[in-house]
């Protein structure tokens, strides 16, 4: 077995990865590898050949290639070590990577620090609970793109989306325009699940009809899918008797969520978050085993790539001060505490004395107006006016002067006027 | 007089727009900025898009190219711009920013590559 020392190990090379290796070299770091299973560089952003993207880091709208080209670009140009077709395949607690390729077999890498950027998975048919047959035809929207985008395959002629995600939107255009005929998109949810921008652009724009509090009930079809029925639900998104129809398709397509992807982070004795199901985070985005950083989907599920790209810097900065030895092995916390309105808080705990830090979070439901408080022992640390949340739209902030030995609580309260 | 409804897509509020003509101009109703009315007027006269899509590319480490217009075009023109496209054929390597097609079906925005792509390496197995 091969053996290998570097001063930072970066695994995943997608937005997050990427921009964790630069920024380490940036920082300081000499020997930065960065290890990929796909055989190029990154990610997810390879089949996003929509734009939209970039508009905070480079004040233009980007496909998610251009996007991802711009960090390939400077990746390759600034010694940092590559290494494609490389899966990662444990990581221990003491920093050690176990991976394997083709051309080198099998490699143990030893890390003054790990970063983790693994990314995210799609939810798919198993986890949503759709019964029936199991014909070929039922995809992820991200399988679905992949083929459209990248290989060039068309993954069936009629096609029904059930979820309102982003990605479920984009396709749902992506399709329509390369022929493939959208019959509707069913949310079992009341409200939609992605940006109402995506709604206006990807389903408006085509006619393609979004209903609400429906949802796929069972798929039909022996060697290939032939219909789906779909329903109406209750409040308790339970379907209700006598509203099931039956919509013939041969692609059903599913944008039902994404779930960090977390597995190698068990591995090494990370502790994980029920709610973000990512890593427990501090603020220079190290997890619970010092000396293992994560950024990126793997973290939480963002959802604009700016803010992916931002993690990977933090938890780069967070790697190379923790091998120059400027980070305590055995930090003190303050946790950080949702409040009203929060749905969850990234990261989830600050370090004793830490000078502030960059705070990510969702709120629970749509708030027009409303006003974000950040508050440590009875002393507010920050307050600031916000409008127009939703739940799709995570909330990216500084927190600015020193924690002290107080929890840090963050609420949102919404203003209402006459 | 032909009025139509856009839901406004410049910031999240979502306003919805009634734009309509009345006596050779275009009036805009349920904007709540400056921006909306200037959206509410681009999408009742002249609506323009980005265009995205994919080309054919031969020798590449993909079959697909991911190409992007340089800026937006004219709504209507999108499926002749792709029409015109879907009739192209490429080989790598292509560098990130090179134009695939000049000026469009007259839109006087050109088509460029939106990522690099080498050459794929001789059969591996």
């Amino acid at each position: 077995m091969k053996r290998v020392s570097v001063d930072v190990a970066v695994v995943g090379a997608g937005p997050a990865g990427l921009a964790a290796a630069l920024e380490a070299r940036r920082s300081g770091a000499k020997r930065v590898l960065l290890i990929e299973r796909d055989a190029e560089l990154g990610g997810i952003l390879q089949q996003c050949i929509h734009d939209g993207f970039g508009l905070h880091r480079f004040g233009r709208r980007m496909s998610g290639n251009q996007y991802a080209q711009a960090f390939i670009d400077e990746v390759e140009a600034s010694g940092v070590e590559v290494r494609l077709g490389t899966m990662a395949l444990e990581v221990t607690g003491a920093r050690v990577i176990y991976a394997c390729s083709k051309s080198e077999g099998m490699l143990e890498i030893e890390a003054g620090a790990v970063i983790l950027a693994m990314g995210c998975r799609e939810r798919t048919a198993n986890q949503v609970l759709i019964c029936g047959d199991r014909p070929a035809g039922v995809l992820t929207a991200g399988a679905v793109q992949r083929y459209v985008n990248m290989e060039g395959y068309l993954p069936g002629s009629r096609a029904v989306i059930l979820g309102s995600g982003d990605i479920g939107l984009i396709m749902a255009r992506r399709m329509t325009l390369e022929g493939i005929e959208v019959k509707a998109v069913y949310e079992v949810m009341p409200a939609p699940g992605g940006l109402t921008r995506n709604i206006v652009q990807c389903l408006d724009e085509f006619n393609i009809p979004l209903h609400l509090s429906t949802t796929v009930t069972r798929v039909n079809g022996r060697k290939r899918v032939e219909s789906v029925a779909v329903a109406r639900v209750d409040k308790n998104l339970k379907p209700i008797p006598g509203t099931e129809e039956t919509v013939g398709c041969d692609l059903l397509v599913l944008a039902v969520g994404l779930i960090p992807e977390n597995e190698l982070s068990r591995g090494a004795g990370v502790a994980l978050d029920p709610r973000t199901k990512g890593p427990v985070l501090d603020d220079v985005f190290m997890t619970s085993v010092p000396g293992v950083f994560a950024c990126g989907n793997v973290a939480v599920v963002f959802d604009l790539v700016d803010y992916v790209s931002q993690s990977g810097e933090i938890a780069a900065r967070g790697a190379v001060d923790f091998i120059a030895g400027g980070l305590c092995r055995q930090p003190q916390y303050v946790p950080v505490e949702a409040g009203e309105n929060v749905n969850f808080v990234v990261p989830q705990r600050l370090r004793h004395g830490c000078a502030g830090a960059r705070l990510f979070l969702r709120v629970k439901k749509p708030l027009r107006e409303a006003v974000l408080t950040c508050e440590s022992g009875g002393r507010m640390l920050m307050q600031k006016s916000l409008r127009h949340l939703a739940p799709p739209e995570m909330i990216a902030f500084d927190l600015a002067g020193r924690i002290g030995d107080a929890p840090v609580a963050v609420s949102i309260r919404e203003v209402t006027r006459e | 007089m032909n009025e139509k409804q856009f839901v406004c897509i410049v910031c999240p509020s979502g306003c919805r727009l009634t734009v309509w003509e009345e006596n050779g101009e275009v009036k805009v109703e349920g904007n709540g900025c400056k921006r909306g009315l200037a959206h509410g007027i681009g999408e009742y006269t002249n609506p323009m898009r980005m265009l995205t899509t994919t080309v054919a590319i031969r020798g590449g480490t993909q079959p697909r190219l991911p190409v992007i217009s340089s800026g937006e075009i004219p709504k209507e023109k999108l499926s002749e711009c792709l029409a015109a496209l879907y009739g192209l054929r490429f080989d790598a390597p292509v560098k990130c920013g090179d134009v695939i097609c000049e000026n469009i079906c007259g839109t006087g925005a050109d088509v460029v590559a939106s990522r690099s792509m080498g050459r794929a390496a001789s059969k591996e197995e």
